[in-house]
């Protein structure tokens, strides 16, 4: 291995728009962990010590340059009080919605962050993990965002119908939500992650237009982030988020993490200098890349966004599939000390 | 009056402003010279077509294509049913949404399907392998449409397709859903007949499947 930096000198370094020793990788797992100790998923959420273990565990195998403190998106909901369905080949999915008519959402009482066992579990594997790791790897705590949230809380159908028919309880909401949000974000910076991953999938185009985007997701992510005492890095899940770019930028993000559907020399361009660019590999994809098809398309990522830093490889949805192998992942991050090491002098 | 065209050049722009008003004015004044089930086939159905597809290009957002599915499904109900709107003949269909509930998908090509005439059998959101398998046998469907968002939802529709084939199953899988837009191979590998990126293509498998069947059926 030709790494000089530490991981966290690398992704420093990269958030700064400068080069470091090579182009930074952010494997997103939450359920490889689990393979790693030969564990069913289930079993694998129970105790914060899995979860600490098999993050550093991962992160050696694969030269990861983080660990996710991130367990899986509808723990949130089972704080809410709502239900979690787990599966033996997949991530944790949300159940029935629990705001079940819009009435529902002025009878809403927040969780306390605190005071929530899921949350706490949740907390404490961070915090081993930053006994484990100290300052050298960064780790990534994760919030949804309260405009996205509602997806789970009350079922995406309704959601859209609250944001155009009922302005009023949506503004309850998301005045609950944001609260929440930052308590959660706050509550993992304390407990040792270096910064939050703020998903927002509903905020991207692929989901709502620019117009209502600046009427509620900006003005919501303006506001929660300011309250976030860490760098936020915005996440859309694989959604569009290109033509809104610079209003993401003005809402305090320090990384955007982008989908494989734009261009990310594109995105690279209009972020140069005022955001990372997290992205953008297809997970979905990736379970069949053959070693030659990965190294061509990790080549070709950072061709288009490595140069001059701001920018970390990963996937383009915030979550690599279970069924992506051991194989395909060597082959990644074997692709990365070959092709990612600065100078880049490679790029034609 | 306006042509065709025009009205659909209309009605989809006042769709995509989530303008329920503007939407049933402009096809009050085109049930003046047009029957409801031209305005229907003519108008509607291609609107919404235009819409499902702007979305896989970036130009139209998901919300505005459920909400615009939404309008047009309330002002058939209202408008356009009470002066009498006769459904396609067509082999029987069903949806679902296999083992999760992320039903919006679902909700939209549902809606879209039957404002463009169609009737589908909504088997709801959640459903099991062996669930979605015995009532498809049971009804004797012969379009099985299946929405997921999940990876491995989409991988159990390989089970899916193992038990219909071993029940004798004649009929055509179409699916859809999140991970299917971001891997082209993946309804291959799953075994489903038809993939569709948005609603638009929905429409378009469905009637493609539909006028083979009743032409078969015809000769």
């Amino acid at each position: 291995m030709s790494d000089k930096m530490t991981s966290m000198q690398r992704v420093l370094t990269t958030l700064g728009h400068k080069e470091p020793d090579r182009v930074p990788i952010f494997l997103l797992f939450t359920m490889h962990g689990a393979i790693e100790l030969g564990l069913p998923i289930k079993e694998y959420f129970t105790t914060p010590r899995h979860i600490a273990e098999g993050q550093v565990r991962l992160r050696n195998k694969y030269h990861n340059d983080c660990l996710y403190g991130f367990f899986y998106a509808p723990i949130e909901i089972e704080a809410w009080g709502g239900e979690v369905i787990f599966r033996d080949d997949g991530p944790p999915n949300s159940g029935e919605p629990f705001i079940k008519k819009f009435d529902d959402i002025k009878k809403l009482t927040l969780p306390l962050v605190k005071h929530t066992k899921c949350l706490t579990k949740a907390l404490e594997a961070q915090t081993l993990m930053k006994q484990r790791v100290a300052d050298e790897v960064p780790i990534i705590g994760v919030v949804m965002s309260p405009f996205s949230i509602p997806v789970m809380q009350m079922g995406f159908d309704k959601y859209i119908e609250l944001l155009y028919e009922h302005r009023d309880l949506f503004e309850h909401l998301m005045k609950l939500n944001e609260e929440f949000c930052v308590e959660w974000a706050n509550a993992q910076l304390e407990a040792g992650c270096t910064a939050i991953c703020y998903f927002d999938p509903v905020s991207s185009t692929t989901i709502i237009n620019k117009e209502l985007y600046l009427q509620t997701g900006y003005k919501i992510a303006k506001s929660t982030l300011s309250k976030i005492k860490g760098p936020v890095a915005t996440h859309f899940a694989a959604g569009r988020c290109l033509s809104i770019i610079d209003e993401v930028a003005q809402t305090g993000t320090a990384v955007v993490g982008v989908s494989v559907l734009e261009d990310i020399g594109q995105i690279k361009n209009a972020c140069k200098g005022k955001m990372t660019v997290l992205g953008n590999l297809n997970g979905i994809e990736m379970r069949r890349w053959s070693a030659q098809h990965t190294e061509s398309v990790i080549k070709e990522t950072i061709a288009k966004a490595g140069q001059g830093g701001g920018f970390i490889l990963s996937d383009n949805h915030g979550e690599i599939p279970f069924q992506v192998s051991e194989e395909v992942l060597y082959n990644i991050s074997n692709s990365i000390q070959k092709w990612g090491v600065y100078p880049l002098n490679w790029i034609e | 009056m306006a042509s065709y065209k025009e009205l659909v050049a209309e009605i989809s722009q006042a769709l995509l402003s989530i303008d329920k008003r503007q939407a049933k004015d402009i096809l009050i004044r085109a049930l003046d010279k047009y029957s409801p089930i031209e305005i229907v086939e003519n108008i509607i159905t291609p609107s919404l077509e235009y819409i499902g597809e702007s979305w896989s290009f970036g130009n139209v957002s998901l919300s505005q294509v459920y909400m615009s599915g939404k309008i047009c499904d309330d002002v058939i109900k209202t408008l356009l049913k009470p002066k009498g709107i006769s459904k396609k003949r067509h082999p029987k269909m069903a949806i679902a949404v296999l083992e999760d509930f992320h039903t919006l998908g679902k909700k939209i090509v549902l809606s879209f399907l039957e404002t463009s005439g169609y009737e589908v059998i909504d088997y709801g959101y959640g459903i099991t392998v062996d669930s979605l398998v015995e009532k498809t046998i049971q009804d004797q469907i012969e379009i099985i449409l299946i929405s997921i968002l999940m990876l491995p939802s989409a991988l159990s529709i390989k089970e899916v397709k193992k038990k219909l084939k071993q029940a004798n199953f004649t009929g055509k899988i179409v699916v859809g859903g999140a991970a299917f837009n971001f891997d082209n191979e993946l309804y291959k590998e799953v075994g489903a007949d038809y993939m569709c990126k948005n609603v638009s293509e929905a429409i378009t498998v469905v009637h493609r499947i539909t006028s083979c069947k009743i032409t078969k059926e015809a000769y």
